[in-house]
This record gives C-alpha cells, sequence and structure tokens, in this order.
C-alpha cells in the first residue's frame, strides 16, 4: 500500500539498502563458508591457493586426524561436560536467588540487591582474582569452570523481572494447595518459565562453550583443558610456522609441513566447535531477541 | 499502588494485622527462613567470588610476596610506589596511546554501526529478507574470540587466504601481504573483526526500540510528503534517543577496556605490541605470567578510577539531557 507512494529517491534508497545489507550478510556467512570448505579441501591442496567457495580436491582425511586425536577429543569431553554441569547449575542457582528476591516481605531484600549490583559495576581485577581462585585451591580442578560461575547477577536480574510479571494468583493457589515456596518455585515458577530459561540457558551455555581464557591462567593439566583453549593453542603454534615459512632452511621446511597437517586440522576443529551453536541458535532466536530486552531496558 | 495490593498474597504468614509490629525481628526472620536459604548460598558466592578480589586490591599499596603473604596484612606497605613506577615505565606513553586510540575507533565506528543497521533493517518491507539479515547478522555474536580469531587468520594467511587471493586477482598486489605481522594494519583488523562480530547482534536493542515507535507519525509525514530520509533523520532518531544516550553512557564508562581477548587472540605475534599493548593485555603479562603481582593490581587500579571518572562525568552530562543512569 505504502509502495504505491514511493518516490524515485526512495525506491533508489531502498535498492541500495537492500544490496548493502545483503553484502554485510555475505561477509558474515563467507568466513565460515570458506572455514568449511577448507576444512574439507586437501592440505597439501590448499597451500596452493585459490580453494574459495567449493572444496578442489575433497577429502574427509582433516575430520577423521580431529576425531582420532586424543588431546582432542578429552578437550570436546571437557568442553561438554563442563558446560552441561556449568549451565544446568548457575542457571537453577540464579533462578532460585531471583525468584527469593522476589519476595517483598524478605527481610534485608534492599540490602541484598545492593550488595549484588554492586559487583556488576566494580570488580577486584584479573590479578586479585586469580589470587583468591590459588587460595582457594580451584587450580587445575574441574570446579573452577562451575563455581565462581554459578551466580550471574546480570541474569538475576533478567528472571526477577520475569518472575515479578507470572500471575501472582497461580502462586497463591499452590500455597494454598500447601505448597511452600520451594514447592512453588519447583512446580510453579520453574514449569512456566521456559522462554527465559531457553534464553539465558543458551547465553550461559554459549558462554562456557565459548570461554578459552579462563583455562590458560586456572588450568594446567593437559586433561582438563577444554577445546577451545586447546585450539587457540594451536592457532598460536600455526602463526609461528607461518612466519617461520618465509626462512629457509630445514627447521622452516620441517615446521612448514607440519604448519599443513596442523591448518586443516585447525578448520576441521573450528568447524566441529561451530557446529553446536550453529545447530541449537536459531531454534532459541525468537525468545532471546526478548530476553536482551527485558535485560537492557530494564535497568 | 495495584502492585502493592497484588502482592499480598504472597505473604508467608497470614496477615494478622494486630501481631505484625509486635512480632521480633527474629522470630520474623524465622518464619521466613525458607526463602532467606535461597538468597545466603547467592550470598555467600558473591562474597568470596567478588568482594573477596575487591578487597585484594590493597596490595597495589604493599609489594605482595606469594610465599609470606598468606596472611595479606604480613606484606610491607609501600604507599605509591607500583603507581610511581607505571607512569614512569618506559611501556607507559605507548599503553596509553593504543588504549585510547583503540578505545576512540571502536567507539566511533563500533557505536553507530549497529544503529545504522538497526535503521536499515527498518526500511526492509520483506520480512522473509529481513529474518535471514538477522539470524546472519546476530550469528558472530556467539562465536568465541578464537574461533573468529581463527577466521580471520585464515582469511588473511598468505597460503590460501582469501582477502590475498582478491587483492592479488584485482591486481591491488603482487605478492601475499602478512597482515597480521604488520603493524600498519593491526588496528583496521581489530576494528573491522570487532564490528562484524557484534554489529547485528548489538542491534536488537534499537530495533526494538523502533518498532516501539507509533506509526502513526510516519504516516502523518507520508501524506506531508517527507521523504524516507527525512522520516528516519526527524522521527526515528529523535524517538529512539534516550536509548542511544543510555547504551552511549555504558559505553564511556567500558571505555578504556579496549580490549583484551581480540587482542591477545588477534595480536598473538609479539612483534605488534608497539601498536597492539593495551593496559589490559599489560597487566595480564606483568601480573599473571612475570608475576609482578602488586605492580599489576596498582595498574588495574589506575584503570578502574579513570573509568569510573569516566562513567560519572558521562552520566553527569546526559542528566543534563534528561536521561541518565542514576
Amino acid at each position: 500500500m505504502r509502495m504505491k507512494r514511493l518516490g524515485y529517491s526512495d525506491r533508489i534508497m531502498l535498492i541500495c539498502i537492500y544490496t548493502f545489507l545483503a553484502l554485510l550478510s555475505l561477509t558474515c556467512i563467507y568466513p565460515f563458508w570458506n572455514g568449511l570448505v577448507v576444512s574439507f579441501n586437501e592440505g597439501l591442496d590448499t597451500a596452493k591457493g585459490g580453494v574459495t567457495i567449493w572444496p578442489r580436491a575433497f577429502t574427509l582425511a582433516n575430520y577423521e586426524v580431529v576425531f582420532s586425536d586424543k588431546n582432542l577429543l578429552n578437550a570436546f569431553f571437557i568442553s561438554i561436560s563442563r558446560t552441561i554441569v556449568g549451565t544446568i547449575s548457575a542457571v537453577f542457582a540464579t533462578a532460585l536467588l531471583a525468584y527469593g528476591l522476589t519476595k517483598p516481605y524478605l527481610i534485608g531484600r534492599k540490602f541484598y540487591m545492593l550488595f549484588f549490583i554492586f559487583t556488576m559495576y566494580f570488580g577486584g581485577g584479573l590479578v586479585p582474582t586469580f589470587l583468591l581462585i590459588k587460595s582457594l585451591g580451584l587450580m587445575n580442578n574441574f570446579l573452577v569452570f562451575i563455581i565462581p560461575a554459578l551466580i550471574s547477577v546480570w541474569n538475576m536480574i533478567i528472571f526477577r523481572t520475569f518472575f515479578k510479571s507470572l500471575p501472582a494468583g497461580l502462586e497463591e493457589s499452590a500455597q494454598i494447595d500447601g505448597c511452600g515456596n520451594w514447592g512453588t518455585f519447583f512446580k510453579i515458577v520453574l514449569p512456566l518459565s521456559g522462554p527465559i530459561i531457553a534464553t539465558l540457558g543458551l547465553f550461559t551455555a554459549v558462554a562456557h562453550w565459548n570461554d578459552w581464557f579462563m583455562p590458560t591462567i586456572y588450568i594446567f593439566r593437559e586433561d582438563l583443558m577444554p577445546v577451545q583453549t586447546v585450539l587457540r593453542r594451536l592457532l598460536n603454534a600455526n602463526l609461528v610456522a607461518d612466519q617461520m615459512a618465509g626462512f629457509d632452511g630445514k627447521t622452516a621446511e620441517l615446521m612448514a609441513k607440519k604448519a599443513l597437517t596442523s591448518k586443516a586440522l585447525i578448520n576441521a576443529t573450528i568447524m566441529v566447535v561451530t557446529l553446536p551453536i550453529v545447530l541449537v541458535y536459531p531454534f532459541v532466536q525468537k525468545y532471546f531477541v526478548k530476553g536482551v530486552m527485558v535485560g537492557s531496558l530494564k535497568e | 499502588m495495584t502492585q502493592a495490593m497484588t502482592k499480598q498474597p504472597y505473604s508467608a504468614t497470614p496477615p494478622d494485622p494486630g501481631l505484625v509490629g509486635k512480632k521480633s525481628w527474629l522470630s520474623r526472620l524465622f518464619k521466613q527462613l525458607d526463602v532467606q536459604l535461597m538468597v545466603w548460598p547467592a550470598l555467600l558466592l558473591i562474597f568470596v567470588f567478588s568482594y573477596i578480589p575487591m578487597y585484594g586490591v590493597i596490595t597495589a599499596f604493599m609489594d605482595y610476596n606469594v610465599f609470606t603473604g598468606a596472611r595479606v596484612f604480613d606484606n610491607p606497605w609501600v604507599g605509591f610506589k607500583h603507581f610511581e613506577a607505571f607512569f614512569n615505565a618506559p611501556d607507559f606513553d605507548t599503553l596509553l596511546r593504543n588504549t585510547l586510540i583503540v578505545s576512540v575507533l571502536k567507539f566511533a565506528i563500533g557505536f553507530p554501526a549497529p544503529i545504522i543497521l538497526a535503521l536499515l533493517l527498518n526500511e526492509v518491507r520483506h520480512m522473509a529478507f529481513k529474518r535471514v539479515v538477522q539470524t546472519i547478522t546476530y550469528l558472530p555474536h556467539f562465536m568465541s574470540w578464537v574461533i573468529v580469531g581463527g577466521l580471520v587468520m585464515s582469511l588473511l594467511s598468505t597460503e590460501n587466504g582469501s582477502i590475498n587471493i582478491l587483492l592479488q586477482k584485482l591486481r591491488l598486489i603482487d605478492e601475499p601481504v602478512h597482515f597480521l605481522s604488520m603493524h600498519e594494519y593491526f588496528w583496521s583488523i581489530l576494528i573491522t573483526t570487532n564490528v562484524w562480530k557484534e554489529i547485528g547482534f548489538n542491534s536488537i536493542v534499537y530495533l526494538a526500540a523502533i518498532a516501539a515507535i507509533d506509526p502513526h507519525l510516519y504516516e502523518a509525514a507520508d501524506i506531508d510528503g517527507a521523504s524516507k530520509f527525512k522520516q528516519i533523520y526527524l522521527i526515528t532518531i529523535p524517538t529512539i534517543m534516550p536509548v542511544i544516550i543510555i547504551f552511549m553512557i555504558l559505553a564511556m564508562g567500558n571505555f578504556l577496556n579496549a580490549g583484551f581477548e581480540d587482542i591477545l587472540i588477534l595480536a598473538q605475534d609479539p612483534g605488534l605490541r608497539p601498536v597492539s599493548d593495551v593496559i589490559d593485555t599489560y597487566v595480564y603479562r606483568v601480573g599473571l605470567q612475570n608475576q609482578k603481582y602488586s605492580y599489576a593490581v596498582a595498574v588495574g587500579l589506575f584503570k578502574a578510577v579513570v573509568s569510573i571518572a569516566l562513567l560519572t562525568t558521562a552520566n553527569y552530562l546526559a542528566r543534563r539531557s534528561g536521561n541518565s543512569l542514576w
């Protein structure tokens, strides 16, 4: 209907907008696509250059290397365990806290809120946190992934806003039926919070899955390294090899050969690490747009 | 008022007007112990993992030694020694310059980019196209910096890097360029990657703000013959201004967070340090890798103080325009 009224200059503008958005989408998708293509291409062939939008020498060998590397498999196992345990425990702990804080008769509620919100603006920083973790004996301990991340103040606020919007009558009737506050939380509030749990669960899971930095300072044991940290080390080694390739001599040749296998390995690993997020995320997208809104416009 | 009314049924004990005031604080606490128990574990966790490190900041004024330092106060007080050392360090000028330049660039380009994207997306009438663009542009936000860094390295690589291939095809360069080891390209690569990663996701808030605008405003403008561009300039932008200002204040508070993960990943070549080293990466290197704890804490504290000053100033300026955080 409004289409008819479009003037000449408006139509030109729309064409520009569509073109620009299409190009932007293309630049967002191309790096992933190229990585996928390279991961299915023979490493030696890729080194010759020119592999962009379709594999030239198709192979599954890179993935075979990834899935037969014991180190990487263990790293995947650590990442998956920490994501599952970390997400479930953090979402549960944060939701429970948020529910408790919705009670208007809670003694000390104002102080509690201030106590939590203060930490959103101030923190001790990297080094004091490191010294604390060290003195708590959490170094080289799987629990360092889980415990410090249990409570997210940001998510607590989003949960709390959501719980407050639930109809009071439901809780009331549960309490009349003899449900205590804990019973109400488990039987009424949690089952009604599907969308918000999905959204915050996705964000928490992605944060756990993507964390590569914490293990570099808190974990030295090889068997506790998550896959992102291992991948980062591979990238680093690869870069060194790349620079060495510029020099002559035996070392350079050796390094270059190593680089070929590691490059293939890196691209295949990137794809395997990316896949779970790409698979889950479109299903949660409609929820998280809402979740982001509640969080950012509320506070 | 209606809020207070609907919240009444929440009380654990049936409200008895005659008794509420008389009951002692302790017995009321005991009655609501089940709810308190939902809060106390979290209180303890936040105390340990957020407040104890804040207290640890006092080591900035000490010579902290891990071996004697089982108890913090066993360490000798040294006043502002570490701050002075930092201000006189040969790296100080470079660090401050890099931090400021990267921050300014990130703010100048990274802040308006999602707003512009939201404005453009709002003009799209084909909902399917709009959804596809949104889904695709949100995606990089969910990737770790390791993944993004890996993809960027792969694109810029001298062996089969798509950017080098493209530039060679266009005859702009003859030989593949080692983009990720050259000083002159680092800031551009860093900023572009950041914008690329976050532009879609950060546009969500602005899109929602635009969606809340009364469509009658546009209809009236249409009748008056205002062009699309004029409508954006005179209706959309002024209406979403409060949201823009709030996010601008928040961005000011994060101003000195020039970057950390992105720089650690993209500047793995130590040769890039003269352009890539910022306060946060310096704290990490000096504090945790060289174990000069007190010195690193002092540098971190300096940054925190400046950040708070910036946030407060930004908020003060915004309050004068009527949109402040507090």
